[in-house]
Formats: C-alpha cells, sequence, structure tokens
C-alpha cells in the first residue's frame, strides 16, 4: 500500500512537528512535555521515508532496528506488523523513542537529510510503540521460544539489562534480574524525570518483559546481598549491567554545605522517591528561589528543569565551555530555555559559598575563554584572569559526572578492571570470568540509555553463543 | 515483601523488630546495615542490622521512631510485610584480637554496638563495654552487653541507673590508668558523644572506631548523599563505612549535614500529628 506514493511525492511531505505541552504551563509540573503524533501525522510521516535500498539510518541504530521495514508497515497503515518488526528488534522501543538522540544516530544519516529534513524517526517509533501499549489485543503473537533449559543471571534492571533480558528471554533462556533497588527500571526510573520519561511508559516496557517469562528479583545487591560466585554455581551465564556509581566531586571548597547536591541524589529524590512531586512525598527536598546546576549534559538539563518545576524561579545552568560544546540534546536545551532556565555559558565554579550556619548562599564563579582544542577536540576553557563573580544560589548541583560503582566489582576479585574501575570486557562482551559478560555504563563509564541498550542487545546474542557451547 | 516475625517495645520509641529476611540474614557481618522501605510511596531508612540467624532467616532491627516514617515502620505489627529490604550495605567491621577494647554506645546507638561487641568478644577481645542514656528507660541491651564484656558501667544523666553522667567519664577514667588503658575505643551514638570520645582518646593516640549515620537515600553508592569528610578525603558512608577512624571523621560538618531536613521533617511531623489528632477527635 505505501508504494503508491512516487518518490516525489514522498519528498513534498514536510517533517511532522511534535505537539508540546505550553513551557509556561509544563514548567510548573511533571507532565509529559512531548505529547506524541496523531495517526495521520505518523502516517504522513512514516510516507516521507524514501525506503532507502542501503539503509544507511539502520547502521547509526545501537541496536539496529530495523528502521525502513517498521516506517513501511506503518506507511501501510499495518501497525500490527510495525509493532512486530520493531520490538523484534528493539526490547524498550517506547523509552528509546522518548530518550534516544537520534538527531546524532539515525536521523543523522538519514538521506532526506542531506537536502532538508530528516524523517522523524523517533516520533515514529515512539508512536508505533505507544500504539502497541493501548491496543494489546490487535498484536500478532510471536511463537514462544522453545526453552533451552539454561539460565541467565542479569545484574541490574536498567536499560541494558533490560535489553539483554529480553532478548535472552527470546532465545528461549529462563532469565532473571536482580535489581538493588526496590523498583525497575534502573537509570530510567531514578535518572529520568518524568516529564522527558512517563513512569508509566517503563512500567508497561517492563510488563512486557514479565510476560516473556523474565523473573525480576529487586532488593537484591550483587555483591552484597548475593555474590558473583554464588550466581555462577546457580545460572549458567551472567550479564552484569549495574550502571553507573558515586558522583564524582568538583573538589573545591563547600561541597559538603546544605543545599549542595550531587545530580543522582537530587533527581533519586525527585524521581525514585517522588519528594516534592506531590504534597504528602515522606522523602524530602530543599527548594530554593535559586538553584546552579553545574554541568552541560542531558543529566544537567534533567536536573536543571526538574529545579524549575519544583518552583526555582532563576534555575541555571552553569557550564565552563559554550553552548555549542555542550554534550546535552540540542531538543533538551531548546525545551530548558522555553522553559526559562538561564545559560550560564564560559562560566567556572571556584567555591560554594555559604552562610553562617552551613546553607548555601552563592556559586564563586569565574570567566572562562576558549582556547585550541583538546583531547576530545573540544575547545579547551581556560580562565579568565580577574574574572571572579559570585552566583546567588541557595541550592547547587554537581551533574558532572559519576565513577564506577564498587559494591560488586569489589566484592569479584578476579574481574578485571581498568584504572577508573569499570569493567573491562572483550569484543563479545565477556569479562575476564568466562561467562561473565558485562555492559552500559559499568563498562562505558557515563554514556546513554541506547548505547547500554547496544551493550545488552550484544552481549545476549554472546551469551547466546556462549551457552550453545555449554 | 519482608514478614515482620516479632515487634517489642524496648523502651519509649524504641522497637526491637525480627524480621525475615533469609539472603540477608545469611550474608551479613558485624557492621553493616539494610535499607528499609515500609511501603510503596515511603522514605528509604538506613537501619543497622542489630544481629541475625542464618539458619532462622532472619533479622533483628532496633529502631528508634523519631521522624513520621520510622514511627510507621514501628507501628507494624507482628505478622505483617514490609515491602523492601535490601542489604547488607556498607563494610563490615574490622574485627581483631587488639586485647583491652573499650566499647561505648550512646541510646539507640547501643543496638548499632551489640553486633560489634559480639563479635570482638569472639575474637578474643578482653571488653570493657560502657553504655549511657538519658534515663534508666533509654538503657538497653544490658544484660545481652554484660554477658560479653568483662566489665560493663552504665552511665545516666539523671543518675536514674549507674553512675550519674555521660559515657565519657568512666572512659576518661579508664584512659587515666595505664593497667586499664585499651588498645582500641569503638563508639556509636549520637555525634556529640562519639566527638567527644574521638577527643578523649586522641592525646593518647588510641585506635578509636566511630559508626556514623548521615543521610541516605539508596545506600547503595550511587547518590553521594551520605558524604562525609575523612581526612582530607571525602568519604561514603554508604561503601567506604559506615564506620571511620573518629580522629579523622569531620564530626561538625557530619552533624550540620543531619539538619538538612529538619524544617521538611518538622513539617512531616506536625502533618502526622495532625491526622492522629484527627482520629483521636472522631
Amino acid at each position: 500500500m505505501s508504494n503508491i506514493l512516487t518518490p516525489k511525492e514522498r519528498m513534498a511531505i514536510e517533517r511532522v512537528v511534535m505537539a508540546e505541552l505550553p513551557a509556561d504551563e509544563r514548567s510548573r509540573n511533571f507532565e509529559e512535555v512531548n505529547l506524541g503524533l496523531s495517526a495521520d501525522q505518523a502516517l504522513d510521516e512514516a510516507r516521507r521515508c524514501l525506503q532507502c535500498k542501503n539503509r544507511a539510518c539502520v547502521a547509526g541504530c545501537p541496536v539496529g532496528v530495523s528502521i525502513p521495514e517498521f516506517i513501511d508497515a506503518l506507511a501501510g497503515d499495518d501497525l500490527p506488523r510495525a509493532v512486530q518488526i520493531l520490538r523484534g528488534d528493539n526490547a524498550l522501543p517506547a523509552v528509546c523513542g522518548r530518550v534516544c538522540p537520534q538527531e546524532t544516530q539515525c536521523e543523522a544519516l538519514c538521506v532526506r537529510g542531506i537536502k532538508g529534513e530528516a524523517v522523524a524517526i523517533g516520533f515514529l517509533e515512539r508512536y508505533v510503540a505507544d500504539w502497541a501499549m493501548h491496543h494489546p489485543d490487535r498484536l500478532l503473537r510471536d511463537q514462544a521460544p522453545e526453552p533451552t533449559g539454561k539460565s541467565v543471571a542479569v545484574v541490574g534492571c536498567g536499560p541494558a539489562g533490560l535489553t539483554a533480558a529480553g532478548e535472552l528471554a527470546r532465545q528461549g533462556h529462563a532469565v532473571t534480574i536482580f535489581e538493588a533497588l526496590h523498583d525497575t527500571g534502573g537509570v530510567l526510573r531514578y535518572g529520568i524525570p518524568e516529564f522527558r520519561l512517563p513512569k508509566a511508559i517503563i512500567d508497561q516496557e517492563v510488563a512486557i518483559l514479565s510476560d516473556l517469562g523474565v523473573t525480576i528479583e529487586c532488593n537484591v545487591i550483587i555483591g552484597k546481598t548475593l555474590t558473583i560466585k554464588e550466581l555462577r554455581d546457580e545460572f549458567d551465564a551472567i550479564f552484569i549491567a549495574n550502571g553507573a556509581g558515586l558522583p564524582t566531586m568538583l573538589g573545591i571548597a563547600g561541597e559538603n554545605l546544605k543545599g549542595v547536591y550531587a545530580a543522582n541524589e537530587f533527581l533519586t529524590r525527585v524521581n525514585l522517591m517522588e519528594a516534592g512531586r506531590h504534597e504528602d512525598s515522606s522523602t524530602p527536598i530543599i527548594k530554593r528561589r535559586e538553584v546552579a546546576v553545574i554541568g552541560g549534559g542531558n543529566t544537567a538539563m534533567d536536573c536543571v528543569r526538574t529545579a524549575r518545576r519544583l518552583g526555582a524561579e532563576r534555575a541555571m545552568i552553569v557550564y565552563r565551555r559554550s553552548e555549542t560544546e555542550m554534550p546535552a540534546r540540542v531538543e533538551e536545551i531548546k525545551h530548558a530555555k522555553e522553559e526559562g532556565v538561564e545559560f550560564v555559558m564560559l562560566t567556572a565554579p571556584t567555591a560554594i559559598l555559604g552562610t553562617e550556619d552551613g546553607w548555601v548562599a552563592a556559586l564563586r564563579c569565574q570567566r572562562m575563554e576558549l582556547g585550541p582544542p583538546d583531547d576530545s577536540g573540544r575547545r579547551r576553557p581556560q580562565p579568565l584572569a580577574g574574572s571572579d563573580f559570585d552566583l546567588p544560589a541557595g541550592v547547587v548541583i554537581n551533574a558532572v559526572g559519576t565513577s564506577a560503582n564498587p559494591l560488586l566489582t569489589g566484592s569479584a576479585p578476579d574481574l578485571d578492571l581498568n584504572k577508573w574501575g569499570n569493567i573491562i570486557i572483550n569484543e563479545q562482551g565477556e569479562t575476564s570470568i568466562p561467562g561473565v559478560f558485562a555492559g552500559g555504563d559499568i563498562v562505558r563509564g557515563g554514556a546513554t540509555v541506547i548505547l547500554a541498550m547496544g551493550d545488552g542487545k550484544r552481549a545476549a546474542a554472546a551469551i547466546g553463543e556462549y551457552l550453545k557451547t555449554k | 515483601m519482608f514478614e515482620v516475625l516479632s515487634n517489642e517495645l524496648l523502651a519509649e520509641n524504641l522497637h526491637k523488630m525480627v524480621v525475615s529476611a533469609p539472603r540477608v540474614a545469611r550474608a551479613r557481618k558485624p557492621g553493616q546495615f539494610v535499607m528499609i522501605r515500609l511501603a510503596q510511596g515511603e522514605e528509604r531508612i538506613p537501619l543497622t542490622i542489630g544481629d541475625a540467624d542464618a539458619e532462622a532467616g532472619t533479622i533483628t532491627l532496633f529502631i528508634q521512631a523519631i521522624g513520621a516514617s520510622t514511627r510507621r515502620i514501628v507501628d507494624t505489627k507482628a505478622g505483617a510485610f514490609l515491602r523492601d529490604v535490601a542489604g547488607p550495605l556498607g563494610k563490615e567491621t574490622h574485627i581483631t584480637n587488639w586485647g583491652r577494647v573499650v566499647c561505648i554506645g550512646g541510646g539507640v546507638g547501643t543496638a548499632v554496638l551489640y553486633p560489634l561487641v559480639k563479635a570482638l568478644a569472639q575474637a578474643g577481645n578482653q571488653i570493657t563495654t560502657i553504655i549511657g542514656g538519658r534515663s534508666s528507660q533509654y538503657i538497653i541491651l544490658a544484660d545481652e552487653l554484660a554477658a560479653l564484656s568483662k566489665t560493663l558501667l552504665i552511665t545516666t544523666e539523671d543518675a536514674s541507673l549507674g553512675s550519674k553522667g555521660f559515657v565519657t567519664g568512666p572512659l576518661a577514667e579508664i584512659l587515666a590508668d595505664p593497667m586499664r588503658v585499651p588498645q582500641a575505643v569503638f563508639a556509636v551514638g549520637p555525634v556529640p558523644m562519639m566527638k567527644a570520645v574521638a577527643e578523649l582518646t586522641r592525646k593518647q593516640a588510641i585506635e578509636t572506631i566511630v559508626s556514623l549515620n548521615p543521610i541516605m537515600i539508596d545506600g547503595t553508592g550511587m547518590c553521594g548523599g551520605c558524604r562525609v569528610q575523612v581526612g582530607s578525603e571525602t568519604k561514603f558512608a554508604c561503601v567506604d563505612g559506615p564506620e571511620f577512624d573518629a580522629h579523622l571523621v569531620d564530626f561538625d560538618g557530619l552533624s550540620d549535614r543531619l539538619t538538612s531536613y529538619r524544617k521538611e521533617e518538622a513539617v512531616c511531623r506536625s502533618a502526622a500529628e495532625c491526622r492522629i489528632g484527627g482520629e483521636v477527635a472522631k
């Protein structure tokens, strides 16, 4: 059906614009900002896809979603088939459709982007995944895989763990996920705010995995409650994806003042523990009129937009380079600006100043200028002499990054680590212990949801091969 | 879900709870703690594991009801459940045979001290235990600790039990007596008490270990909320602790950070009391 359009007709359709909650309204609540596409919008957008033979977009996807194929099914109005294709490649499509940086991945390689705008692949992915959640009765049933009799333990219920679990379950293995926190999703739940990724979406994606037969055990901290050795005795293979660890401290004076948060603490309080999101939440959070967030990544954007929603009148991003060097997604920066976030660029904190009774009062900063490029290829910021100034702030949030979590690795001495404490893996994703694989932030340091998912998918394939030899 | 097997009132607002948690009971070592969440929507609360029975699959928790959340936890009856119990977390206590050891517990800190005393006794140490509280009703585990110690000394501020004053009184006497001066001191209790102990033992450079109770959210080495200044380093109590060298801990900083949510907690508490008031009115 979809092939009734000529390429010229396809080229004539303009890229869809997704509706959003108005900025002044959404900056006071935690409702999802992006509202999704209507059926007509999705159909039109799908018809913009040229169905290129070389499938450039697929090469840009860390989990290798069959992009032209699912879009073709959608363009042909065959949503059940689109769902089947999408879910066959991606365990968390409703998540990816919301938080993946498509503009630097699949959409960056879209042929239509060469002259004009890329197909909105992310929007379409979200549309198909959301449709599936609302139409369970219309979905095509995949045949249940033949049980292999093999069992796999997955450590961590974040994006890497969930992806690997889904893939392994589809291979017919008995999969158990062990999660340290009291709820599922890992960083998807404690890190990414409700207004970017509603918790209900995570619940539904996780429910799909449970339907596949994946067992999830919360409150089990591998390395503490159970050891890797105990898991090896009980399971045929292990995938470690326990995520990021403790915050990297700034190393400046005043970091222990009251009102200084690491991003993980601030976000965990609000996202996982619901602090500040409704009146009777039992976990408290410090709210102040002026909030300074240090850092330029997506985590910094999540913090500053959350602070705004908690009532900050001046919610500020303090970043030592300029906006062009910011690692955050363009969409996050745009949304933050619309919501009234201030961007204090080329500014580095040198100290946090406190009141007499130990509360944060201001962030002492110095202006920076960009020098020649450093190892990362970005221009190195260097301080401008005599440019010190104080930025009034009642809360300071450190969003510069995290180090590797030591709980699991500390209890498994035969697991090889690099100098930062991250697990070393080979090309198959296998660690120094045979049958034990790893992926996500515990291997990469801080990275994205989709890269973690790519690791989970690759590791699941390698684990499948490994189990055949056992 | 983790079943509460018994819940006993030891002193005002202080409960002893035995909870079924077989994996934690099996893995746990002295000095470690668990994160507890009563139900959906409740806070995560760190609690030291007071004791454990690996065979029965149970852990013993001593819980002081100080805020709205802990009050709801201690209201849990035997046969009811805690939704989440995660652990054991933190490093285990470094136990060795020092020779003479003084163990000091203040208030509910005595419950945290108890598993340490037990392990130190098993390692062959000669233990003098000093426990203190505001008055006799806050003195807990005296019989259990007496059984493990060579000497048990009790102090109360109102002289209702033992000698009048603070735990630092008997400690100073012991430190001044060359025949009794210990090779190591363990202290668990309110921050001012631990600080006072550290000041006393510092002069003689006696190894002194304290167990800290900073604010924690996840307890699993992720959020950094439990950071404490130890010497020139920032340490995280949940993964590096909770026990640290008392002579290096910045007690004033710890004390100050513990007041971060005083205002919010007061609001919570008054809201809880209002609700209770409402029920009574009916």
